[in-house]
């Protein structure tokens, strides 16, 4: 490989970890306050509102069901709105985390439903309120899903990444793509196939790492 | 006539002042859940210091009971006191600092699983807002208390379930509550276990004069710790008293099914023998208990009676350190008049007798 094809498979992952970083985290910030939201104004829940749980859970399942390309398409003009720019990497942070934020929400819901009520129901006993019930019970409680959903988001966020390429953002999918694939550069595609292995190996490794440490279930 | 009008209105409970002595005090409490009325106007009072066991079937009304008493559960009429202040009708903000007068013990011990032990037990402090010190040392005066110092850095999951129970334990009494409420913390343990836990119960109750209110299915349970039960059957009260009054004289027809298991039953080879008329021996059912168990009632029966009698079953067992008793007798032969005689003798000694029927041949 060239040392410039080196130096653009460098950029590319850089970019790749941007993307997946940074949307990761927005997804994280966003996703975990709607996964508790779904469950607690769901039936039974601590804050039930069964209109708010209906409505939240419509437009979750409307940005779901709308393939990631055509997301990334539609989204352009809020992309420009929010970035000032429909095209790039940090453009493409938008639609990834529009994207990854509903999906990591129904995660942690999944997560947070498994908390066993009975462990909600003593700490209503003991005079706890709402968010003492949310900080001190459902979100330690579910802490090694909501890990593992998000180990499970990060590795699809790289796989996401890939199609940012159709919006200038870069990253490996897009190398691999021009030079690869188009420009038969079989060794660029063997690269990056591994470096993308080995990316996702090691964050679903650092994943695993945390949840052991933090799950104390025995 | 206005007078007497205004003193028909003033309901004769609510008039009632509660004593300073009732930590507990519900009245005519009903509550539906769904098509069945789960309690269907309980009225009853736990005083301070007391152990109250409130005992029954699965679905009798228990469970929703103990949670009317912290709020969890809202009565659809009547009212429930907490050291004299009326709660059914409170909003949630107000339940929460009553709530942390009221320690609960669960059945399957409801511990988080992502905090140590020693976290567990300070929670009501830190939901009080206590001072993190000030939690750990209380957290490690109640692991001391309940023996379990030495595990106040391991995690729930690597606990046995007597010792998830102590820990269970002394979470509700972190925040020094007035009032225990307990929902069959033994249920899930084993007998000895078991044990141990109703033996750390009566000890609390001894040593810090705490007040406990306890729900159980087990006889055994009542008899061990309470001092006063109440048994509960479709939502209603159907007896209540002293634990060695109501062993010794079970009024209704649950409280026997319940006593059952630990009351001296007639061996079912006998009892498939009975029959009405006349036999070769009559059997008689003797309850004693209290003064009566104390005198020497079969050599008395013997001297003042005179006749053969066998005991077939029974004994004296004691209960809150009284006596009571259950004796199967079998009486050679029907003789209506001596029969007479031996019933009015144990009648005037005190002790309940019942002729069960006749038996054919030897028994």
């Amino acid at each position: 490989m060239s040392p410039v094809l080196f130096e653009l498979l460098l950029r590319s992952i850089w970019e790749t970890v941007l993307m997946t970083g940074a949307s990761g985290l927005i997804s994280l910030v966003f996703g975990l306050p709607l996964g508790l939201a779904l469950v607690a104004t769901d039936r039974g829940g601590i804050a039930e509102s069964l209109w708010v749980n209906r409505s939240l859970a419509a437009i979750i399942n409307g940005f779901r069901s709308v393939p990631f390309i055509i997301l990334l398409v539609a989204l352009i003009p809020v992309t420009r709105l929010i970035v000032g720019t429909s095209i790039g990497t940090w453009a493409a942070i938008v639609p990834l985390s529009i994207a990854a934020t509903p999906y990591y929400a129904r995660i942690a819901e999944v997560s947070l439903r498994e908390v066993d009520h009975g462990l909600i129901e003593a700490a209503r006993a003991m005079g706890g309120n709402r968010w003492t019930i949310i900080r001190e019970v459902l979100v330690p409680e579910a802490l090694p899903g909501i890990v593992a959903g998000f180990t499970v988001t990060l590795v699809t966020l790289v796989g996401a990444s890939a199609m940012a390429g159709a919006i200038g953002a870069g990253g490996l999918g897009d190398l691999a793509i021009r030079y690869g694939y188009q420009r038969f550069e079989t060794s660029v595609m063997v690269a990056v196939v591994i470096v993308l292995i080995v990316l996702v190996c090691g964050i679903q490794w650092i994943g695993d790492r945390l949840v052991a440490r933090l799950d104390h279930r025995g | 006539m206005n007078q007497h009008v205004a003193a028909k209105l003033t309901d004769p409970v609510r008039i009632q002042p509660t004593g300073p002595q009732d930590v507990v005090r519900l009245v005519n409490v009903k509550r539906r859940l769904g098509a069945t009325a789960a309690l269907d106007g309980v009225s009853l009072t736990v005083q301070k210091g007391e152990i109250l066991g409130i005992i029954g079937r699965s679905g009798a009304g228990k469970s929703t009971l103990i949670r009317c008493l912290n709020g969890l559960e809202r009565p659809d009429s009547g009212e429930v006191f907490i050291e004299g202040r009326e709660i059914s009708r409170l909003g949630e903000r107000d339940l929460q600092p009553l709530r942390r007068r009221i320690g609960m013990v669960f059945q399957h011990f409801n511990l988080l699983s992502a905090k140590t032990v020693e976290d567990n037990v300070a929670l009501p402090l830190k939901i009080e807002g206590r001072p993190r010190a000030e939690h750990l040392a209380r957290a490690a005066e109640l692991l001391q208390l309940v023996g379990l110092s030495e595990k106040a850095k391991a995690y729930p999951a690597s606990l046995s379930g007597g010792q998830k129970q102590r820990v269970g334990i002394a979470r509700a009494l972190a925040a020094r509550p007035a009032l225990l409420l307990s929902d069959e913390a033994t249920s899930a343990l084993d007998p000895e276990t078991t044990r141990s836990i109703l033996a750390l119960l009566k000890d609390i109750n001894a040593r810090l004069g705490l007040t406990i209110l306890l729900i159980t299915h087990e006889m055994e349970v009542i008899r061990s710790i309470a001092d006063r039960v109440a048994v509960i059957d479709a939502g209603r009260i159907v007896e209540e008293g002293a634990v060695w009054q109501v062993f010794a004289n079970p009024k209704s027809e649950i409280t026997s099914s319940l006593l059952g298991g630990i009351r001296p039953q007639l061996p079912p080879e006998i009892a498939s023998r009975l029959a009405a008329g006349e036999g070769a021996e009559t059997i008689l059912r003797i309850d004693v208990a209290g003064e009566a168990a104390r005198r020497p009632l079969l050599s008395e029966l013997s001297a003042s009676v005179p006749g053969p009698f066998r005991l077939v079953h029974g004994g004296i067992d004691h209960v809150q350190q009284q006596p009571v008793g259950t004796l199967f007798v079998a009486i050679p032969g029907s003789d209506a008049a001596h029969l007479a005689a031996v019933i009015a003798f144990l009648k005037d000694r005190g002790a309940r007798t019942e002729v069960l029927g006749h038996v054919a041949g030897s028994i």
